[in-house]
């Protein structure tokens, strides 16, 4: 009978180790801090790589203070801070009033400042005739109301959506600011059918060689291989492509805020470093990335 | 194996009791000593899938009474908005593994058969390592090849919206459980005794008709062993999948589901997981997919133990 024993084990080894790959990506360890020079930032994937160029100059330019950065998304990052596993949160959303309240549980106000602006590109095949749609538009295909490039202009063609998984705060914004054209008591949600991406990476992949595939992500992250789309407010208005300059005119439709977030208002080494970063050389670094400078 | 170990410690207790009595005594001390050893880390694994039991328990019973027994049944998973259908998901794991199953189990069955009883002894020599070699293909490595190689060749060539589906995940899954099945049903073919494939042919059966009606029953059960394992693999794959089903969360509609996008059960608690609030409805939510998924692994097992038993005598004796 050792042979069925054997399979009933094996069996429970694979849900086993199933669990704890998911309980570890969960846990919460207390990493131990270094005393105030170092400086834990976690969040926003969108962010990652600005968050990465900013520490590094930082690094130059004071050696002693020690900045370490990590991606796994805005949430990810809010509640590492909120687990006191991190200093700053990177955050591509606004919090929640859900978080604040949580913050304000837990003994501290979640302060957030505005770092930078980030605009969302739609992108697609660059084989694909349509060149502009309208955030209207957009709506009806992100929800699954247009499944034909030919609704829109375009050839025959199914619309294959391509997404960012829901824990993205890109994802977030896209719901809100175009799936929901912005109003609150929309109840509107990406179709069953978009295809949730783990990373950017995913997205870029699925774009550049679909010619059906139409998603969106961080102007930043666009890579020369992919179309981006102009978008208009509404039809008739004019289609503006993302860009620094119309990000900041607030031509362009779909742009944002980035946040970074602590507990409470940020005190020695974090305040400073905070403050180089909405200063000029920050900010320098922000135009070099493709997103757009606050000034 | 047991057989063989009985035998050296009859040997050793002769040579024991009769020869050198100091160094036997020394031994049976290191005996106890290892046979207590033994027995914790036996009692241990019992202990530790009782614990991830309670663990899993503890964390994913909650869901049961925070969501709505009709929310869980839905056919909405959106984490976001509170609706937490789980049917999506369930047959999402499904489909893929059914289709994986469906995909290497022919394959590796027909592969086992070759390799033990048509291929030639040089080839076997060849072939066996290399199957070993797949077995430790790491599942990240697989699930990039299937998200920039197979999914965009199988949207080109089937004329599917996107290659990112149910298929081509069953594809890499099949490529995963392959080596399991072709390892463990060569094995059963292998403890076949030489008396059945002599009686087969000097009956006047030829080798065709032995593989088929001799050799490939009196080792069914073993390959129903190599089968389960192999459903086992593909069920809690998690990588590879999330890389290359395109994660949609929808219901499967008829025959044509296999070639769309689906959301596993794994994918969903690895991609979601690293998000969420400690002890929020979708923490708990997430546990409970948890349960599902270890209910289904386990009810695999049983069936795969219930059909072991059901003709032991020889399964028995091919797992040594």
């Amino acid at each position: 009978m050792t042979g069925d024993r054997r399979v009933v084990l094996v069996g429970i080894l694979l849900a086993v180790s199933l669990l704890a790959a998911s309980c570890s990506s969960g846990g919460q360890g207390g990493a131990a801090r270094a005393p105030e020079q170092t400086i834990q930032n976690k969040g926003s994937d969108t962010m990652v790589n600005l968050a990465l160029a900013w520490a590094e100059a930082y690094a130059k330019r004071r050696p002693e203070v020690r900045v370490s950065v990590t991606g796994g998304g805005s949430g990810t990052g809010i509640a590492a801070l909120f687990n006191g596993t991190v200093d700053i949160a990177n955050a591509s959303r606004a919090l929640t009033e859900e978080e604040k309240a949580t913050a304000r549980q837990m003994g501290f106000e979640a302060v957030e400042e505005v770092v930078a602006l980030d605009a969302i590109a739609v992108v697609v095949h660059p084989s694909n005739p349509v060149d502009a749609l309208t955030i209207p538009q957009l709506s009806d295909i992100f929800t699954g109301r247009i499944t034909n490039w030919r609704e829109v202009g375009g050839e025959d063609r199914p619309i294959v959506l391509v997404s960012r998984e829901s824990n993205s705060g890109t994802y977030a914004y896209f719901l809100e600011r175009v799936v929901r054209q912005g109003r609150h008591d929309s109840q509107d949600l990406f179709s069953p059918n978009a295809l949730l991406m783990p990373s950017s990476e995913g997205i870029s992949n699925e774009v550049r060689q679909n010619p059906n595939a139409i998603g969106y992500d961080g102007l930043g992250y666009v890579t020369p291989d992919q179309k981006v789309i102009r978008v208009a407010v509404a039809p008739g208005a004019p289609a503006i492509a993302p860009s620094p300059e119309t990000v900041k005119d607030g031509s362009y439709p779909i742009a944002r805020p980035l946040y970074m977030v602590t507990r409470g208002k940020p005190t020695g080494a974090v305040a400073e470093y905070l403050e180089w970063i909405k200063g000029p050389e920050g900010q320098a670094i922000v135009r070099e990335l493709g997103f757009v400078p606050l000034q | 194996m047991s057989g063989r170990a009985d035998g050296d410690l009859a040997l050793e207790q002769k040579i024991g009791t009769r020869a050198m009595p100091a160094v036997r005594r020394r031994r049976l001390r290191g005996e106890s000593v290892a046979e207590a050893l033994v027995r914790v880390s036996g009692i241990s694994v019992i202990v530790f899938v009782a614990l991830v039991f309670v663990f899993l328990a503890r964390e994913g019973i909650p869901a049961f009474f925070e969501v709505e027994a009709s929310n869980l049944l839905g056919t909405r998973w959106y984490p976001t908005v509170g609706r937490y259908g789980l049917l999506p998901l369930i047959s999402g794991s499904l489909l893929v593994t059914v289709g994986a199953v469906l995909i290497s189990v022919p394959l590796g069955l027909a592969a086992a058969i070759y390799m033990h009883e048509l291929a030639p002894a040089w080839l076997r020599e060849i072939l066996k390592p290399l199957i070993e070699i797949l077995a430790g293909i790491p599942s990240v490595v697989l699930g990039f090849l299937g998200m920039i190689a197979v999914a965009p060749f199988l949207r080109a060539h089937l004329n599917m919206p996107t290659g990112l589906s149910a298929f081509a995940g069953s594809l890499m899954l099949a490529y995963m459980a392959l080596p399991t099945i072709i390892s463990v049903s060569d094995d059963a073919i292998d403890a076949v005794p030489r008396s059945y494939r002599d009686a087969s042919l000097a009956l006047g059966a030829n080798h065709w008709q032995t593989i088929c009606h001799a050799i490939v029953p009196a080792a069914r059960s073993g390959i129903m062993v190599a089968i389960m394992l192999g459903i086992g693999r593909a069920i809690g794959e998690t990588m590879a999948v999330l890389m290359v089903t395109g994660n949609a969360a929808r219901m499967p509609d008829g025959l044509g589901a296999l070639f769309q996008p689906v959301r596993t059960m794994t994918a969903t608690i690895a991609a979601e997981m690293g998000e969420v609030a400690n002890g929020s409805v979708h923490y708990h939510v997430l546990f409970a997919v948890g349960i599902v998924l270890f209910l289904i692994t386990f009810l695999v097992n049983l069936l795969a133990s219930v059909l072991v038993l059901r003709r032991s005598t020889r399964s028995d004796q091919l797992l040594e």
